[in-house]
């Protein structure tokens, strides 16, 4: 080979991975990049209320349940989304607000994730009986409307108490969230699983006698798992809409905090003019979906063109 | 044909069963005995025992003719899901519920199809110019509004400061009066998801090679838009319109909720209040038979529309 570089005076082109091609092209595009920071200062932000909470730093901006002044005061420089009727910071309970959101957003992904991409790695490997299972399983959940089935699930699990742990607040909320959103991502990695154990590479190492558990979590999900990452990031938007919605309905976490719990004070303030705490809770929500949902398109446009929205 | 839709008819069975089954484990086993919570504090326990009776959840869970997870097929199957908490029939309930939702839902649906379609045939001509992008920018920001906004910044606008529409719903308004708003509202809110939607069915579809040949042989544009592209959209199209029926049976849940409107929405909301676990599941059950139902029928529909399906 070295040889013949010398002789031609050509060069070896290195190969470029999926994923290396698809982010050197990821990065040329700057609207994107714009939306990836956005969403990296959402997640910073969500780590460093959690901090504060945890070590109980002495922070200003952490501290939503100071009253910073009297009810309802419009907003100033200092408090620049008003004050809600405890005389609390408006402002700082937005910013609280993301770590409830992106806790219960990443929390379902994990879930809906762990179920999702086994089972349909599972389904379409098998195939046969096992796949005919799972199947009815997924066109089970996915008949019921799904609005209807997450607040089923909500307001069952709800202060349950289920194997000794009691599930209050936003943990019924992301287990109602996860448990019925596998489903998508269930039927996508069954499709190509199935479409991909026809291939060399698993033929290959199913050859040499390479088990079953292997060749799925080892060579064929490495090979798919751009599309769980595609999937999921177009799919987060929905579940921090899902939980606005869930808080609203007084589904969520009551004693803290959240975009929808503002959204619910707001409904009867607005008739009183105060129009702060909704505007904040809308341009937090309505920032970091925007941000999702270019990114996540960029992203799939990236990794894999032929994957349309579903 | 009859065949076919027979064949369609019994993969149902599968699915009902399943949504039985899910049904009776989540509101049965892990929601658990709703009596004691219902009798309210300081409740002898007779009246826990008249409730438990009341409600057929003093019977046995499995393994006898008259169990709980019999009982629950049994009255599910033939639509008679007994009485809500406040002693009421749910089939009553969701009867009267089920008019007004859609005179809600329905003028909003086609609202909806009808702007989101046409537009889609515009901007997918026009596709690559400034108008296209701006289109697309627009759907993606009505997109990422919370749904919620739009209801209460409408409502707040529209209804209260400008006096246009009336901010409630009561009896004595005419339906056009009050379900004017509520509908202008979502079809704003959904219009934006859709459009995007058809857009790339229409822009897949004017990549076609008979649309060239449509444009070549001298067709004027919209000839070929409405008798050539839209036909051969439809598919897709179908799928999203039969698919959405069913929903437009459960009315909205939040536009209800927001203008008071006495429809399923309405009545699922109260029912999450006020955890009523009887008019959930009934409302689950129903919803889920409509969509598998509609299933079938968009099935039949393919069918029908499409001569490359076949029935086998």
């Amino acid at each position: 080979m070295t040889d013949l570089q010398s002789a031609t005076g050509l060069k070896s082109q290195k190969g470029r991975s999926l994923w290396a091609d698809g982010l050197c092209r990821l990065r040329k595009q700057k609207l994107a990049m714009l939306c990836f920071v956005i969403v990296a200062m959402y997640l910073s932000l969500a780590v460093f209320m959690y901090l504060a909470e945890t070590f109980q730093w002495d922070i200003d901006v952490a501290n939503w349940s100071e009253e910073v002044g009297d009810s309802y005061q419009p907003p100033t420089i200092k408090h620049p989304f008003g004050t809600d009727i405890f005389g609390q910071s408006v402002f700082r309970k937005t910013l609280y607000g993301a770590k409830i959101s992106i806790t219960v957003a990443l929390c379902a992904s994990l879930i809906s994730l762990s179920i999702g991409v086994p089972l349909g790695a599972i389904a379409g490997y098998f195939g046969g009986i096992v796949d005919e299972i799972i199947v009815w399983i997924y066109s089970t959940l996915s008949s019921i409307p799904y609005i209807i089935l997450i607040m089923a699930f909500a307001v069952v699990l709800q202060d349950k108490t289920l194997f000794g742990v009691k599930l209050t607040g936003i943990t019924a909320v992301y287990l109602a969230i996860g448990l019925t959103s596998w489903v998508g991502i269930c039927r996508l990695i069954r499709g190509e699983v199935m479409k991909r154990k026809q291939s060399e590479y698993v033929l290959a190492a199913r050859s040499y006698g390479c088990p079953a558990p292997k060749i799925i979590f080892r060579h064929l999900l490495p090979n798919v798992f751009h599309i769980v990452i595609i999937s999921f990031s177009l799919r987060f938007v929905s579940f921090i809409h899902a939980e606005v919605i869930l808080s609203f309905l007084g589904l969520g976490e009551a004693n803290r905090p959240s975009w929808g719990a503002m959204i619910n004070d707001a409904r009867i303030e607005l008739s009183r003019g105060v129009w702060w705490q909704m505007t904040a809770a809308t341009i937090a929500i309505f920032l970091i979906s925007l941000a999702l949902n270019i990114f996540g398109d960029a992203l799939r446009d990236c990794l894999d063109p032929k994957l349309r929205t579903q | 044909m009859t065949t076919y839709i027979i064949r369609r008819l019994l993969y149902m069975v599968p699915i009902v069963f399943g949504i039985l089954l899910l049904t009776f484990v989540l509101f049965n086993l892990i929601g658990g005995d709703p009596a004691i919570e219902m009798a309210g504090k300081g409740a002898t326990a007779e009246t826990i025992a008249e409730i438990r009776a009341e409600y057929g959840l003093d019977k046995p869970l499995f393994l006898s003719w008259d169990s709980q997870f019999i009982n629950h097929f049994k009255n599910a199957l033939t639509f008679r899901f007994g009485r809500a908490r406040d002693r009421e029939l749910i089939t009553d309930k969701i009867l009267r519920g089920a008019g007004p939702s859609l005179s809600l839902m329905v003028p909003m649906f086609f609202g909806t199809i009808a702007i989101s379609i046409s537009l889609s045939l515009v901007v997918a001509f026009m596709r690559g110019s400034k108008w296209d992008t701006l289109i697309v920018v627009v759907c993606v920001a009505g997109m990422s509004l919370p749904y919620l906004s739009f209801i209460l910044f409408g409502q707040y606008f529209l209804a209260y400061k400008l006096g246009w529409f009336p901010v409630f719903f009561s009896h004595d308004l005419s339906t056009a009066r009050y379900v004017a708003l509520p509908v202008i509202i979502g079809i704003l809110a959904g219009l934006g998801s859709y459009l995007r939607f058809y857009r790339t069915v229409m822009l897949d579809e004017m990549r076609a090679d008979y649309v060239r040949t449509a444009f070549a042989k001298g067709l004027t544009t919209s000839r070929v838009l409405f008798q050539h592209v839209l036909k051969n959209a439809m598919i897709p199209i179908i799928t999203q319109v039969v698919l959405a029926i069913p929903f437009l049976f459960l009315g909205s849940l939040l536009l209800e909720r927001f203008f008071g409107i006495p429809g399923l929405g309405y009545l699922m909301v109260e029912a999450i209040g006020a955890r009523d676990y009887f008019v959930i599941s009934a409302m689950t059950f129903i919803s889920a038979i409509l969509y598998v139902v509609f299933n079938v029928i968009t099935d039949v529909c393919y069918a029908l529309v499409d001569p490359r399906v076949s029935f086998d």
